[in-house]
């Protein structure tokens, strides 16, 4: 890739604005368009191309298989975790005015109804971010070698 | 904190499956999902509890959004009883899956697959809790998604081709159910089941909410396999891990025919579906042809556990039998045997799991003799099977009693014996196995294959006990689905 130095630069030009981008439609979605799915896809955007220009390796060292199936799992836990803490601190599930002590009614708490949808589409961006990087990473791999003859853990599969 | 009982039913399952694919040890993610689904069967037995002493529905806002704006659940008797047959099957799914994952899934894939069967379980039982439409199908979209990841774990390559042609059919179904719900919203401009029921009926003349209900009831024909449109059923059940088969026999195809009587008898009035619409007599021939079909081709296989998916298709042919009916007796009958068929077919299903933890395979032909070597598995075959066929102080004869009465109450003579001609096949197809294991003896007598190992037996034999307990006490599964009946014909 030495030689395409048109595309590196573009790229390196590309990336961070990308990711700007990305953080602007994740917190500006409760006041205007956007929100977690599309930051989260345009976020992942980024790294496919980095990717496409600089190769999967390189941006595995950034991002690790590893590290992208826990950010995918972390993004459902702090959604659900919104929900539960809200019914702990006397709302019910989801019921974003109980997050922040007021001596408002619940619905009228303008802190807490903030504070939810912010947590709550925080965590549908980290998992579809990361669950599209997922699946891009699945599809880029060129060994399969994850993948046996028959996938038969056992070959006889007996216990006598 | 009783309040919230109806949320965490779902939330529960919910938080925990992407736990678990944090977790790395395949021993805490088991006792991890085997505590969830036990807390989800608890919570379901305690909701069973209180709807049933309860006059009206159980009902929760979600973010405390009233009603017709916000996303409300709500519990009666029909969806109590099958959250409860639901969470059941899960929490004993659960137990048997330790050891009989250990051969069917590579180490490192465990953790996943516990999480999409968590993923699974909080979507069928949203579907059950929910009282908003559209929030049914996003339900219906988890679990059918998570469903197909769980058959793709197969070990063999099939596995990967049978989920496939789930996952296309599954999709056609699940786009037809989200046209009907779409046209219906068009037309009312409301998801809430409730509402929905209040401002359908005027509207009924319009041609476009007669489509909405023709995409709906072919949508979840398609996810509840009736014949025509079962063609995934066989081989996702014949190649998907032994685990998974039994979950989803006892409760995937189950839940979308609880989404059915959802549609057809609370948000439509069943009067329409009977008189305009004609589904009586549709959903009556379809299902006559699936009874006969589905144990005509059982007769034939040689894999048992396709002859359990073939068998699965006459029972679906059951339980439409008894919604086409429309009668309060028809009905009660189809939620009883929705009950009673998700106990008898799991127990089926596991006692092949122990088979071919021990031998590797499930193949009739190869079975001779092993009543006398596994004897505790196969007594439970013959328990589970004479529930199957409905022999009296089972589970199934509660089911097929419901059933002829229901048939009988309205002179539909032919179904009665219709229905008593699929149970002599059925009788058929468990005795091959019968004589295959005591009758016939094994060819060379050097192996030394014994009995499973408890892990597994124990959680067969809960089921086998409460296959005949449920023969004997018929509180849930006769009383509370006449109960559940009425209600929804009262609505």
């Amino acid at each position: 890739m030495n030689h395409h130095i048109v595309l590196r630069v573009v790229a390196k030009l590309l990336i961070p604005s990308i990711l700007l981008f990305a953080l602007y439609t994740q917190f500006h979605g409760d006041y205007g368009p956007g929100g977690g799915f599309q930051a989260g896809v345009i976020y992942t955007a980024a790294f496919i191309l980095h990717t496409l220009v600089f190769g999967l390796e390189n941006t595995k060292k950034i991002i690790s298989p590893t590290l992208v199936q826990v950010l995918s799992a972390v993004g459902v836990i702090l959604y659900a975790s919104v929900g539960f803490a809200s019914i702990f601190l006397g709302g019910n599930f989801l019921e974003y005015g109980a997050l922040i002590p007021s001596a408002l009614p619940h619905a009228a708490n303008p802190g807490g109804q903030h504070l939810g949808i912010l947590l709550v589409e925080l965590g549908v961006g980290i998992t579809v971010s990361s669950v599209i990087l997922s699946i891009f990473y699945n599809f880029a791999a060129e060994d399969d070698s994850d993948i046996e003859a028959d996938g038969i853990p056992n070959e006889k599969g007996k216990h006598e | 904190m009783q309040s919230h009982f109806l949320v965490l039913l779902v939330a529960i399952p919910l938080i925990a499956a992407p736990v678990c694919v944090l977790i790395k040890s395949r021993a805490l993610v088991w006792a991890l999902v085997s505590v969830v689904s036990g807390i989800c069967f608890l919570l379901s037995v305690k909701l069973l509890i209180l709807v049933s002493t309860s006059e009206t529905a159980l009902t929760y806002a979600i973010g405390f959004w009233d009603a017709p704006v916000g996303i409300q659940y709500r519990l009666d008797m029909v969806a109590a009883i099958v959250a409860f047959i639901v969470s059941l099957i899960a929490f004993i799914v659960a137990l048997y899956s330790r050891v009989s994952l250990k051969d069917e899934i590579k180490a490192e894939k465990i953790p996943l697959f516990y999480s999409a069967y968590l993923l699974c379980l909080t979507g069928l039982l949203g579907i059950t809790v929910t009282g908003d439409a559209f929030n049914l199908f996003v339900f219906m979209e988890i679990s059918s998604l998570a469903s197909y990841a769980l058959i793709s774990m197969g070990k063999n390559r099939a596995a990967l081709i049978s989920s496939f042609r789930y996952l296309i059919m599954g999709t056609i179904g699940a786009t037809f159910l989200l046209i009907g719900i779409g046209l219906m919203y068009a037309h009312t401009g409301t998801l809430n089941m409730t509402d929905l029921a209040q401002r359908l009926p005027a509207l009924l003349g319009k041609q476009s909410v007669q489509v909405s209900l023709a995409f709906i009831v072919i949508g979840l024909a398609i996810k509840s396999a009736l014949f025509p449109v079962h063609i995934w059923l066989p081989g996702a059940y014949t190649h998907a891990p032994i685990s998974v088969s039994a979950f989803l026999a006892g409760t995937a195809t189950k839940v979308s025919i609880y989404a059915l009587i959802r549609f057809l008898f609370t948000v439509f009035d069943q009067t329409y579906a009977v008189s305009k619409a004609h589904l009586g007599p549709a959903f009556i021939i379809l299902a006559v042809v699936a009874m006969l079909f589905g144990s005509i081709l059982a007769l034939k296989q040689d894999n048992l556990k396709r002859m359990l998916a073939y068998s699965s298709i006459a029972q679906i042919g059951y339980l439409f039998l008894g919604i086409g009916l429309f009668s309060v007796s028809g009905l009660s009958a189809t939620i009883t045997h929705i009950f009673n068929h998700a106990i008898i077919k799991t127990t089926l299903f596991l006692v092949l799991g122990c088979m071919i933890y021990k031998l590797g395979h499930a193949q009739l032909s190869q079975l001779n003799g092993i009543g006398k070597r596994m004897p505790w598995t196969t007594a439970a075959f013959v328990i589970a099977g004479l529930s199957l066929i409905g022999v009296p102080l089972t589970a199934g004869f509660t089911s097929k009693w419901a059933l002829v009465s229901a048939t009988l109450e309205q002179e539909y003579l032919i179904l009665t014996a219709l229905i008593m001609f699929t149970s002599l096949l059925a009788i058929v197809y468990i005795w091959r196995v019968v004589e295959a294991a005591y009758f016939k003896e094994h060819e060379t007598k050097t192996t030394t294959v014994k009995e499973a190992p408890l892990a597994l037996l124990i959680p067969l034999w809960m089921l086998v006990i409460l296959n005949i307990y449920f023969g004997i006490d018929t509180t849930i599964n006769i009383e509370f689905a006449r109960q559940a009946a009425d209600s929804l014909f009262g609505s």
